[in-house]
């Protein structure tokens, strides 16, 4: 299983594994903390709704991402990481979560037309609702109960995360107005992720087996 | 005429702007350095930050809505040359370099030329002109400017019968302004006006705001304020002015063609790719306020636009 603590490993593991969910939640609530904390003890500028739209935002996306690298890191360095995606994906809907919601509270403040307006209107708001609701799905499937209920189905249904994460960053991509930077950056990085995963299912298709 | 009374009744420039001190600014600047930068503590906000323009006459444009406060006016701004984030063009400030300042008058008129700034404002009047802003990404702000009329800049050029656009360029310093060593955008950053535009009244040329001189960070030493357009059409840092026979092309109207029109007025019927323009965050403020066409400012410029699709002609 690629969830939960394998069984028949020594106490010793047991522990590092403990250790390593330990520093993988804390390391995903950091971001999180540190907006909490500027927002009230510093400040996040002039208007705070965007900073903290665009954090979030950001964070979701970069969260997709590092989801994404667990199974070329864990084959590529031959290390036992796959057990710690779950929790990083969760996070990912987490704070996908806070961005939409902040963006129906803070920003719209439960203007329903102008929400629906904007989803029909705006393309990178179309894209980026699109990619929240097909996270929900994976999100509900996350846990042990359903893996075992939807067995083989359950890859099937999340290889959706592909769709989520090239539409999430067309989201990101139709929001930049001229700087391209961070853009670009995003985008080649899930280049990279996703052509990982072309070129092994194309050896596989070709009968070769790594 | 009302506007030639009003004006007689105002002090001369020499009695109310103390152009010596304008000239001088630099030595505050740099003597205010660590008020400014005291300035931005909490507690200590509204302190002196360099050099003031003293008492300067009210326009009758002004609005008395609630001013935004210095410290967002002259912390989150969209001027790229400094860097694409809010807040890099009050950290990078330093990198534009206002001294010294020419600007070339150019194109269709009888006094082209090159100008010292000093030359291109003591002619003018300096006033106070409080106008809401209204940038393109839906949110606004309200702006004790200082400046002066585009229009008396214009009639001393003498654009001849050829001219119908005036077409505004910011500083090209890609050495200084390393922003413009990347291509973010065509630079140098351009921007233009009808020539019936531009001699509004509302349009002016900001030397200063809240009284003070203009930080850099908001378009040192010399920007256009159109407050009926949307914010990137008041062009920061002029070095040039032109007198164009046809419409010039502008920065962003080359950088997206059908998002940033050469007009640009503040239209919250024409939504925008990204934005809709129905509505606007004040600064300061949590919830969301209707945009006005013309930004509020219909009674002045809605003439201008008689008998336009403006829907066409965004």
């Amino acid at each position: 299983m690629s969830n939960g603590i394998a069984t028949g490993v020594s106490p010793e593991s047991g522990r590092v594994i403990l250790i390593a969910r330990v520093f993988v939640h804390a390391a995903c609530l950091l971001p999180l903390a540190w907006l909490v904390w500027t927002g009230l003890y510093r400040d996040l500028g002039a208007n705070p709704i965007e900073y903290i739209t665009r954090f979030l935002g950001d964070w979701t996306l970069r969260l997709l991402l590092i989801t994404l690298t667990f199974t070329p890191a864990a084959r590529l360095l031959r290390v036992r990481i796959v057990r710690y995606r779950r929790a990083v994906g969760l996070y990912c809907f987490f704070y996908a979560v806070c961005h939409f919601v902040t963006y129906i509270w803070l920003d719209q403040f439960f203007d329903w037309p102008s929400i629906v307006e904007d989803i029909a209107k705006r393309p990178f708001i179309l894209a980026g609702f699109t990619a929240f609701v097909l996270l929900i799905p994976l999100a509900a499937t996350s846990n042990g109960a359903a893996v075992r209920w939807l067995q083989h189905r359950w890859n099937k249904l999340h290889r959706l995360v592909y769709v989520i994460a090239i539409v999430g960053l067309l989201h990101y991509w139709w929001l930049v107005r001229a700087d391209f930077l961070k853009a670009w950056i995003y985008l080649v990085i899930l280049a990279i992720l996703l052509g990982y995963r072309l070129v092994r299912f194309a050896a596989a298709r070709g009968g070769v087996s790594r | 005429m009302l506007i030639q009374i009003t004006k007689r009744s105002q002090p001369e420039p020499s009695e109310i702007t103390p152009h010596a001190v304008y000239m001088r600014r630099r030595e505050f600047i740099k003597a205010g350095g660590g008020v400014l930068a005291a300035g931005l503590l909490p507690g200590v906000a509204g302190a002196a930050l360099g050099p003031e323009f003293g008492d300067l006459p009210d326009s009758r444009y002004n609005t008395d809505e609630e001013l935004t406060s210095y410290h967002n006016v002259t912390t989150y701004n969209n001027f790229y040359e400094l860097g694409t984030g809010k807040a890099d063009p009050h950290k990078n400030a330093d990198k534009l370099v206002t001294e010294p300042w020419n600007i070339k008058v150019s194109g269709e008129c009888n006094k082209p030329g090159v100008y010292a700034l000093e030359d291109f404002v003591k002619p003018h009047k300096l006033e106070d002109r409080i106008y809401r802003l209204r940038c393109v990404e839906a949110w606004s702000m309200v702006i004790p400017w200082v400046g002066f009329e585009v229009a008396e800049v214009v009639k001393r050029c003498e654009p001849n019968s050829n001219a119908r656009y005036v077409a505004f360029t910011t500083i090209l310093d890609p050495e200084n302004l390393s922003e413009q060593r990347r291509r973010t955008l065509n630079w140098p950053y351009k921007e233009g006006l009808r020539l019936d535009e531009a001699m509004n009244p509302l349009a002016i040329f900001a030397v200063g705001l809240y009284g003070k001189v203009l930080p850099n960070q908001n378009g040192a030493p010399l920007r256009l304020v159109v407050p009926w357009k949307y914010g990137f059409k008041s062009i920061k840092s002029i070095v040039a002015m032109e007198f164009t026979r046809d419409e010039p092309p502008t920065a962003w109207g080359r950088a997206a063609p059908r998002e940033y029109g050469f007009y640009s007025n503040v239209n919250p019927q024409v939504s925008h790719p990204r934005w809709s323009q129905r509505r606007e965050r004040r600064i300061g403020e949590f919830r969301k306020r209707k945009t006005r066409m013309f930004n509020g400012y219909e009674d002045e410029v809605g003439h201008l636009y008689a008998g336009m699709d403006l829907k066409k002609h965004f």
